[in-house]
């Protein structure tokens, strides 16, 4: 169905070809994952199905592509259109009319269909899709997972034979991923069609793909075959694959059954460990460093709304009964927070949820209707932005907000004078967060990742003992999530308060002490990460499914209690077979 | 569900609105071009008021909730600056009416002869004053009927019925429209992000600085909002015959000439004998090629919408009024223009404010939105 023969794609300016020398077929009816580190080429290779790259992208392609027997060197992407359907990462960007209906219609109008036939096949998708009731919703007022589901949908009222999407799960909370990807099961499985999609989140998708295309590194040559086979061998890969791979499983199991059938000797192993994990857990609340910078005397008076899981008096802020008003609708409500230094919180939930809001509303950008916060003992809204970055910081969703000056070193500069620091603070602290980035490149020219840690060290210039982040990992590989982790270990470790709004289960698990859930602009649930993420199986981490009930919630955990074992005379079975007889 | 909670009167309540019987854009669209072009035939304050009222009415019946009705208050903002800002230049410019009731003198500034005519400050008088006001309603009530129009009917379905030749052109103007709304959210959003920074968040400097990044911002939605529309099949043409190709040119710009003669025909003291009839025949041609343009469109309508008899109302009530105040203002200038020298108090002529009631049509006629 789609054919790469050869294909090398050489962007304007650029000295090294994107991709090189790239062959790829895909059979009709299949769903292949494409993955691999940013900065391999996905998109491009995504790209170049439709016919944006090289049409509308410019750039040289060399080879050939051919998708359903036609030609791109010779077809423009609008003559693709009845074959093609292509999804992108940000939905908004994608919809041209301003109602659901019309904009399931818009694809099949510009293919010129016939009127009944545009009629019956939109019934169907609003149907397929579950979009019936939303059908003459304005798609400005739809949620994430809604706009992206009509992002799929108003590709496929052309019965494309082929559909590329490129991370078409990253903005969304976890039930949303799951109902889209169900919906391209259905496809996949129901009308044959062809599918193929880049991802970073691999443990939301893995278990879908009939095969997988990797790119290991750029200008690597691509591996093509199942799923167990490449995800053996790949540098990314969920955590339920390096859990297989820890515990040597032949062949890799890639999804949570799979691996739970597999898993009885390895919860044998752990099972008198069970503590020793906690233990570690707790013990991250109570931080012996203290906050960088010592807290107001004010906030003392704040003490006594401390709740029990901020033991270390002084909190860094307090949310009390907050309620915040979005036009008509209540953002928030009636939400008590109370962040302790040193601790690190979670804030999950579905999108529209009310995160964005609570994270807001501590940096001040929204007025409380009732109720207060305070950040450092100040009321963020009513202080002024040059004292507050010293209070608290945000790195928001789209960190390229944040960023205004042309270069890097620029930047700096700036955030040393806005957070009146000593020159070379900042650039310290880039350098530290993100060795080998010279002065001159311009933050345009980053990768996702490498823009959210500059993001995050211009707001760090002003050391502020509380940071939050929203959505930190969106687009980012699992090379820049772990490194992201350690980081924000670090910091938490020196004292900092952190929250991270994020749909994310595997950065709570990993980062998280404390995990609050928000429904609706409400809390309703508020505890250690350990008990709110394996009440809840939306909200769980693949570790903790696959070795549930015993609490474990990554793989670096159970390795690292594994290895603790390891260390001690007796060898792996003699402590296995110890358990077991105990 | 809401049948059995409010079972709606037959006849007397509009239905709802659905889309299946949706109203015509258009006909909400001539509808408020009639009471704009009745509010240019006065500038009676009274009538002026009524026809804001009866547009303010018909929005509050029929407004929906969806992004583009906020355009109605938008308008009625952008008004009042109109008025005041019509009001300031009456005070510190002077006028042109003679008045003798003088409100207040204000410290003249001397200006060179040759700038005989134009006045800084001097003497303001009541009947200036009030000619400044009765004017500048006028214009104020323009605007809020075009802002009625846009918050009823969605730009976007009015394309709908633009006719194919011109779609492509049409889509461009209205993702162009979208851009001025994207841009203002863009730069609260950036601005809001100095606040991150330590920065001020408010002031002049704030937006200066944020400038450049909101454009970028603005330019790479465009670009990529580009890209998906091409490869949904945006500007997919039929292939046709060149005779086709060449007689719609022909057709088209053999039109457009004629149009233009046929005008310069009419307004011309000599050219009244063929000035209509090369007006008309430009006309016809134009169409025709427009016509013959629309085969190299491929586009076919999904659902468009009917202009049905509830169109025809709505329009017809618009029209109404609009005829009714131009008859209206050929049998009694004076009621419709009150006098400003000397000063009296407007007084509210019956006949008019009766037509402008018929403006109020639409909200009995027209399918609501559940609220």
């Amino acid at each position: 169905m789609i054919r790469f023969e050869d294909v090398s794609v050489t962007y304007d300016g650029a000295t090294e070809p994107t991709v090189r020398g790239l062959e790829l077929t895909v059979p009709e009816g299949e769903l292949v994952l494409l993955v691999g580190p940013s900065g391999v080429g996905k998109s491009t290779i995504l790209g170049a199905v439709s016919g944006l790259v090289p049409h509308f992208t410019g750039g040289t392609l060399r080879g050939r592509v051919t998708v359903a027997g036609r030609d791109t060197r010779t077809h423009k992407p609008r003559e693709l259109a009845d074959v093609v359907g292509t999804v992108g990462q940000d939905p908004l960007a994608h919809f041209v009319t301003d109602t659901v209906e019309d904009e399931l219609a818009y694809g099949m109008e510009s293919l010129g269909l016939a009127p009944d036939v545009m009629r019956r096949r939109v019934e169907e998708t609003l149907d397929l899709l579950g979009l019936a009731d939303l059908r003459d919703r304005p798609i400005a007022t739809l949620s994430g997972g809604q706009q992206q589901r009509v992002a799929i949908g108003s590709v496929l009222t052309p019965h494309p034979r082929v559909l590329v999407l490129d991370e078409p799960t990253s903005a969304l909370d976890p039930a949303a991923a799951e109902e889209v990807l169900a919906v391209l099961q259905r496809l996949v499985h129901d009308l044959g069609t062809t599918v193929l999609m880049a991802e970073h989140r691999l443990e939301r998708v893995i278990q879908y793909a009939d095969q997988v295309a990797l790119l290991p590194a750029p200008g690597a040559p691509l591996v093509l075959g199942p799923p167990s086979e490449v995800m053996a061998v790949s540098p990314v890969y969920p955590p339920v694959v390096a859990l297989g791979r820890f515990a040597g499983w032949s062949p890799l199991p890639l999804t949570v059954r799979d691996a739970r059938r597999r898993a009885g000797a390895l919860r044998e192993r752990l099972e008198g460990m069970k503590g020793v994990a906690y233990e570690d857990e707790s013990a991250g609340l109570t931080p012996a460093a203290p906050a960088p910078r010592p807290a107001p005397p004010r906030s003392r008076l704040f003490r006594k709304r401390d709740t029990p899981t901020a033991p270390a008096g002084t909190a860094v802020a307090a949310v009390d009964h907050l309620t915040v008003r979005r036009g008509r609708i209540e953002a928030l409500h009636d939400v008590t927070l109370t962040v302790a230094p040193g601790e690190t919180i979670a804030l999950m939930g579905r999108n529209g949820a009310g995160k964005s809001t609570l994270l807001s509303a501590l940096v001040g950008l929204v007025e409380p209707a009732s109720g207060s916060v305070r950040v450092g003992g100040a009321v963020p809204h009513r202080t002024a932005p040059p004292e507050l970055v010293r209070r608290v910081g945000l790195v928001p969703q789209e960190p390229r907000d944040l960023l205004y000056a042309d270069t890097v070193a620029a930047e700096c500069t700036a955030a040393d004078r806005d957070a009146d620091a000593e020159p070379g603070t900042c650039r310290a602290l880039v350098s530290e967060l993100l060795p080998g980035i010279a002065d001159d490149t311009h933050p345009r020219d980053l990768s996702e990742g490498q823009r959210l840690t500059l993001a995050l060290a211009l707001v760090l210039t002003a050391r502020p003992p509380l940071l939050l982040l929203d959505e930190p990992t969106r687009g980012l590989d699992y090379a820049a999530k772990s490194r992201l982790v350690t980081v924000l270990r670090d910091l938490a470790t020196t004292g900092h308060a952190i929250i991270l709004a994020t749909h994310d289960v595997e950065l709570a698990a990993e980062l998280a002490h404390r995990v609050v859930i928000l429904a609706d602009g409400e809390p309703v649930a508020d505890g250690p990460t350990v008990e709110v993420v394996m009440a809840s199986p939306s909200f769980a981490p693949q570790v903790a499914k696959i070795l549930a009930p015993q609490k474990w919630l990554t793989v670096s955990q159970v390795r690292a209690a594994v290895g603790a074992t390891e260390r001690e005379p007796e060898g792996r079975e003699t402590t296995a077979d110890r358990e077991a007889k105990a | 569900m809401s049948e059995v909670s409010r079972p709606a009167a037959p006849g007397a309540q509009a239905s709802r609105a659905q889309r299946r019987n949706a109203l015509h854009p258009g006909a909400w669209w001539l509808w408020s071009l009639g009471l704009a072009t009745a509010a240019s035939r006065t500038t009676n304050p009274l009538l002026l008021g009524l026809l804001i009222a009866v547009t303010g009415y018909v929005i509050a019946t029929h407004r929906m909730q969806s992004p583009w009705s906020r355009s109605y208050t938008a308008f009625v903002k952008l008004a009042l600056a109109v008025l005041a800002i019509r009001l300031v230049f009456a005070v510190f410019l002077g006028s042109p009416i003679p008045g003798t009731h003088t409100l207040v003198t204000l410290p003249e500034l001397p200006l060179p002869d040759w700038a005989q005519g134009i006045r800084i400050g001097g003497r303001v008088t009541a009947e200036g004053l009030v000619f400044a006001l009765y004017d500048g309603l006028k214009l104020a009530t323009l605007l809020i009927c075009v802002g009625a129009a846009n918050a009823l009917a969605n730009p976007a379905r009015l394309l709908k019925s633009l006719p194919g030749a011109l779609y492509e052109a049409g889509v461009a103007v209205v993702v162009a429209l979208t851009f001025a709304p994207n841009l203002i959210a863009d730069v609260q959003r950036l601005r809001a992000a100095r606040r991150l920074r330590g920065r001020p968040d408010k002031g002049i400097r704030g937006l200066l600085q944020v400038g450049l990044p909101v454009l970028e911002g603005a330019l790479e939605r465009s670009v990529a909002l580009a890209a998906a529309m091409d490869a949904r099949g945006y500007g997919r043409s039929a292939e046709v015959a060149p005779a086709v190709r060449r007689t719609t040119a022909v057709l088209t710009l053999g039109g457009l000439v004629g149009v233009c003669a046929g005008t310069y025909g009419l307004l011309t003291a000599e050219g009244g004998t063929y000035g209509l009839p090369v007006l008309l025949a430009g006309l016809g041609a134009a169409l025709a090629g427009l016509r013959l343009g629309g085969r190299r469109s491929l586009r076919t309508r999904y659902r468009p919408d009917v202009w049905g008899v509830r169109a025809w109302l709505v329009a017809a009530s618009g029209a109404g009024v609009a005829a009714l105040l131009i008859l209206y203002a050929a049998y009694d200038s004076a009621a419709l223009h009150p006098g400003v020298v000397p000063l009296t108090s407007p007084t509210l002529p019956l006949w008019p404010a009766a037509a402008i009631l018929l403006g109020l049509a639409p909200s009995f006629i027209a399918p609501r939105e559940p609220s």
